[in-house]
């Protein structure tokens, strides 16, 4: 269980988070969405020991974060720091040295599921095929929690829908956890159970996917369209 | 991807309705397996939790049973699965009501028409 009470991180001047209390459950599949700048990757960055919180709490299983969790949690930034000369057989053996969680067998059945060479060379790979390797290389850790930041960005609808794909065959919900920032809500509704809503750095909503639609009967869109314009007006 | 869903229902509702639907045309017939939860999964897109809750209804709706050790199978009771198609029947025929009635059509011209079209 991640458990954030009154979570607060300012870069300068710039505030990222502004009081967030939030309790993410284990077994889920979580998905963070909000406009830009409303705090996404501040949070995934926090939560995975990355990028620590100035004040307030974040604990991991009833444990303060610490720069050790980067060992502990799968984390897969929205920004390229892989080094592009590598193959991707180069990004595994990379990823074999750090984390000691690391499976390459499993890896690799990603690579082969999303359908990526393994002797690419990174910086040759497209957007979409260079976003498939990384998800590959993170998913082939067998770490708690799964941390991704804005996966889907960028890729075609084909590939959001295969990766969509890989997302649900390579996580095993009986002993881990998903948690993802997306842009992309329309494509994940299916995968998500629940869903947490950021505004200006403030978790402004989080609800169970299935209650939203059996009791508003909108789905995701809408409802974050409503809340957001909501929260702007209040 | 996987299956299209309605976006203002539940989606383990419309799970529900499918494979009951399934077991209503034979699809899936009375003593059938059904996928395991991640099978099933992975195979209409959904998370696997959803999956896990569509199993566990439909076992509380009795029209599944799970074996330990094993998995859920489509349950052989007659009466269960008599009710199952009844309540669909029903299902129908007041939503084409409730439609015709929308646009003011009379019970008695709609009775004609059906009885004709049916012939």
């Amino acid at each position: 269980m991640i458990e954030l009470t009154n979570a607060k991180k300012s870069y300068g001047a710039a505030k990222a988070l502004q009081g967030v209390t939030l309790t993410l459950e284990t077994g889920k599949i979580i998905g963070i969405a909000g406009e830009n700048g409303s705090g996404k990757s501040t949070l995934l960055k926090s939560i995975a020991g990355v990028s620590p919180i100035d004040s307030g709490s974040l604990l991991i299983d009833g444990n303060p974060v610490s720069r050790k969790d980067a060992e502990r949690i799968a984390y897969l930034p929205d920004a390229d720091m892989f080094y592009s000369y590598f193959t991707v057989e180069q990004l595994f053996a990379y990823y074999r040295s750090q984390f000691a969680d690391f499976n390459e067998a499993k890896a690799k059945e990603v690579l082969e599921f999303l359908e990526v060479s393994l002797s690419s060379k990174m910086k040759s790979l497209s957007k979409g095929m260079r976003g498939r390797a990384k998800m590959a290389a993170t998913l082939g850790r067998e770490s708690r929690y799964y941390l991704m930041d804005e996966p889907f960005s960028g890729l075609d609808p084909m590939v959001r829908g295969d990766l969509v794909k890989g997302l649900i065959r390579f996580t095993d919900l009986e002993h881990q956890t998903l948690i993802l920032s997306t842009h992309e809500i329309r494509e994940v509704e299916t995968l998500l159970d629940e869903l947490v809503l950021l505004k200006n750095g403030k978790v402004l909503a989080h609800r169970q996917l299935d209650d939203i639609r059996g009791e508003t009967g909108l789905d995701m869109v809408e409802w974050m369209t409503n809340l957001t314009k909501a929260g702007a007006a209040g | 991807m996987g299956l299209d869903f309605d976006k203002d229902k539940p989606i383990y509702q419309q799970l529900i309705e499918r494979l009951s639907g399934d077991i209503i045309r034979g699809v899936r017939k009375p003593g059938d397996k059904l996928p395991s939860v991640r099978e099933y999964a992975i195979d209409v897109g959904v998370n696997a939790n959803t999956v896990q809750r569509v199993y566990k209804e439909m076992e509380s709706m009795e029209l599944t049973e799970t074996r330990r050790g094993q998995g859920s199978f489509i349950t052989e009771n007659e009466e269960r699965l008599q009710l199952l198609r009844d309540s669909k029947k029903t299902d129908l025929v007041k939503s084409f009501i409730a439609n015709v009635e929308a646009y003011g059509f009379s019970k008695t011209e709609i009775m004609e028409l059906v009885r004709r079209e049916i012939q």
